[in-house]
């Protein structure tokens, strides 16, 4: 990257969400830095935390959750120091979330362009009519779409295209990051393909730098430049793309990495023993210690730090050393 | 042998409300068997709207077909009553796409899966429902003293899937549908799910349906597959054949946009003709027309038979037309066990 500059800075970002069994902890003190045109792909299980971090970037945690510590930058701008009606502000113009299921929370009975236009006004209130409505068509046809979508109700669009609007509404004030929560898990191959590649499209248009949260390693395979690995609230390991799938170093990212289907090796299923762990009890130390396999003394006790290793590689585990060997204890432990 | 389950020229057509005026046909003239003695995994693939949930909701007597017959080992689902209507019941399970829509939040794991067995009477004492509970919940790779007892909240998503598919398994279904039973669960729990799936299908000989729109894990644990294009058979085959060598236009285009997990093989070397088409449009000829690059006149004219392109494989196009043709009764010869 020749940018001098991070667009987006997250430092120590912590969330919990207080429920009757007791606190559970979702986000443990969580930084990020990311570039102008940089697209990165957050991928992690079920309930690791992928959607509390960018509701937490958004500054959109409702009750039982709070955000109890970190700072968000986005360029020079301290999302953590804003106002209440500045960060409204902020939200679609600096910083934008399409949510995870977006496209099903349309308003049924409200035309495209008025649920377009309410989100303009919610963000941007002195913005004039004339102004709003080329917004909408501008950010219509960078979706590809036609102008004529905005008189549309939502049940008069394909999934792929309803997708598309979201996508539309994201961009609207031209956002300089833009968080994307599994904007295609339900749509088929083609229509993703279709919509990944107008997110790219518009992401390179506005050099914007994208967050692309997923299940789907194919996806990220082909989309994203790095790949952040989260387990537990906490990121295990952040690596380019081509590190992560060619060469993951973290226990966890690597029996990810390992349980995928290819066309090779059909039939062999590899997914990784025992369950996550519950966020109420967090398992001292290393949290992925209790199911992995190379686990030593020091992860039952010690959290492993998220190291910067050579070759840009962020890695939070105790096999390795700072210069990415193995430390002595890991090769003891290898006989 | 009287099949297990049969669909005969089953079509279905939504008439919509108010607000539109278009019909949609959203299953069109599909013919089916599964056979009882040949457990088999069918994988049922094709774009959203393209009629893939309309087939599970027909095959489990939920809506009716508008034209056809859809029978259950030789009986039409539509006329079964009493203990026959019972039987189905049990013997046909369905897993549905959205784990958070299925359960009552103010019922535990137990309660959902004690309500089946007590209304199938399928044990006789409290411990032998325990035990069998139990015997489901470890077969798809839960322990049970992590799941009995807390509310759907305080499970995981992934968790959530897999208690559905419990409660599919505690029954011991004949036929299982599985519609994106995995959807939103990560890669490695994914993989220890479709296991479960496939065990089943060979420990107990359950066949199983698996809607998808993931073809790279539906190609590890199918038999064959059915590529529907809005409402129509567009090919079906071997799973090994039709992912590996697609014939149709529009299963090429499919395949082309695998994400494959693989940064060496880069997506998408198809162009895509056509975007998406809003809702509603009729034709008379092939449905893939208007997309389809190699489209010739008559292809606009009738909707092609499906032609017979290798042993267990037919294609519903026109460049295939030397081919033999395979009549749709017929479609399930094509497909491997
Ligand atoms: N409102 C809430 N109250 C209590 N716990 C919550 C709440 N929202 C989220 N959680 C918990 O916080 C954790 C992180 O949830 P989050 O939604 O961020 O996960 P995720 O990584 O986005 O998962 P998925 O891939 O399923 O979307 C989970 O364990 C979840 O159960
Ligand atoms: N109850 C209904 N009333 C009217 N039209 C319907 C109804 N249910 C489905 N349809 C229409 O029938 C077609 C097939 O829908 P279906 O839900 O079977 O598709 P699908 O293949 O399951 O799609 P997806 O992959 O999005 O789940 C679509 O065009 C849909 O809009
Ligand atoms: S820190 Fe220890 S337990 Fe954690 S991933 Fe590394 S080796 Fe495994
Ligand atoms: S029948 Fe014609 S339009 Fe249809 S897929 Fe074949 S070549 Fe294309
Ligand atoms: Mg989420
Ligand atoms: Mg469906």
């Amino acid at each position: 990257m020749t940018n001098p500059s991070p667009v987006l800075r997250v430092i120590d970002l912590q969330v919990s969400y207080y429920t009757e069994a007791g606190r559970a902890l979702a986000l443990d003190r969580v930084s990020l830095e990311l570039y102008p045109g940089e697209k990165l792909g957050m991928v992690g299980e079920s309930g690791c935390g992928k959607s509390t971090m960018a509701l937490a970037m958004m500054r959109m945690i409702k009750p039982p959750g709070r955000i109890e510590g970190g700072k968000v930058f986005v360029g020079d701008t301290e999302l953590t120091a804003l106002s209440e009606a500045q960060m409204r502000r902020a939200r679609l113009s600096l910083i934008s979330y399409i949510p995870q299921g977006a496209m099903n929370s349309l308003n049924p009975v409200l035309r495209i362009e008025a649920q377009m236009r309410d989100a303009i006004r919610e963000h941007q209130p002195e913005m004039s009519k004339a102004e709003i409505q080329e917004r909408i068509y501008q950010a219509l046809e960078s979706v590809e779409l036609r102008r004529n979508v905005a008189r549309m109700y939502p049940h008069e669009l394909s999934g792929g295209m309803k997708q598309r609007v979201c996508i539309a509404i994201g961009i609207l004030l031209s956002p300089k990051v833009i968080i994307a929560d599994e904007p295609t898990s339900a749509l088929d191959v083609v229509t993703q393909r279709q919509v990944m590649e107008t997110l790219d499209r518009v992401q390179k248009q506005l050099g914007a730098a994208v967050i692309l949260i997923g299940h789907d390693m194919g996806l990220m395979a082909q989309f994203v430049d790095k790949v952040a690995v989260m387990y537990a609230g906490k990121f295990t390991e952040i690596s380019s793309v081509r590190d992560m799938f060619t060469n993951p170093l973290h226990p966890y990212a690597r029996a990810l990495i390992e349980s995928l289907p290819t066309l090779e090796n059909k039939g062999v299923f590899k997914g990784i023993p025992g369950l996550a762990p519950s966020l109420i009890r967090r398992p001292p130390g290393c949290a992925f210690h209790p199911r992995c396999a190379h686990a030593m003394e020091i992860c039952k006790t010690v959290t492993p730090a998220l190291e910067r290793l050579p070759g840009e590689r962020l890695v939070a585990c105790h096999l390795y050393d700072r210069e990415g060997n193995l430390t002595n204890a890991a090769l003891r432990m290898a006989g | 042998m009287t099949p297990l389950l049969e669909f005969r020229n089953v079509t279905k057509i939504y008439t919509k409300g108010l607000l539109s005026r278009a019909a949609t046909t959203a299953l069109d003239n599909v013919s089916l068997k599964i056979e009882d003695d040949q457990p088999t995994i069918l994988t049922v693939a094709g774009e959203s709207g393209s009629g893939k949930t309309t087939l599970a909701m027909l095959l489990l007597g939920f809506i009716t077909p508008t034209r056809g017959q859809i029978l259950y080992k030789g009986k039409d689902i539509t006329k079964l009553r009493g203990e026959e209507k019972i039987t189905f019941r049990r013997e046909v399970q369905a897993v549905f796409q959205d784990p958070f829509a299925v359960f009552n939040p103010f019922y535990t794991v137990d309660h959902l899966l004690t309500v089946p067995i007590d209304k199938f009477k399928l044990a006789r004492s409290k411990s032998e429902a325990r035990d069998k509970m139990e015997e489901a919940l470890r077969a798809v790779g839960l322990r049970p003293e992590d799941v009995l007892g807390r509310f759907p909240h305080q499970l995981s998503g992934g968790q959530r899937q897999r208690i559905n598919v419990a409660r599919a398994l505690l029954l011991k279904p004949r036929l299982l549908v599985a519609d994106e039973p995995v959807s939103m669960v990560d890669a490695s729990l994914r993989a220890t799910i479709l296991e479960s799936l496939r065990n089943l299908n060979r420990e107990y000989g359950i066949s199983i349906i698996y809607i998808t729109h993931d073809l790279t894990t539906a190609y590890h644990v199918a038999n064959s597959i059915i590529v529907l294009y809005r409402g129509s058979v567009m090919e079906a085959g071997s799973i090994d054949r039709v992912i590996r060598e697609p014939q149709h236009p529009y299963t090429r285009l499919l395949i082309d946009s695998i994400p494959w997990p693989d940064i060496n093989r880069k997506w998408g070397q198809t162009e895509i003709a056509a975007r998406e088409q809003e809702h509603g449009s009729i034709e008379t000829g092939c449905k893939f027309t208007s997309r389809c690059p190699f489209a010739m006149e008559r292809c606009r004219q009738a909707p092609p038979p499906l032609y017979q392109v290798a042993p267990q494989q037919v294609a519903a196009c026109y460049l295939y037309e030397q081919q033999p043709i395979v009549e749709r009764e017929r479609l399930s010869e094509m497909l491997p066990a």
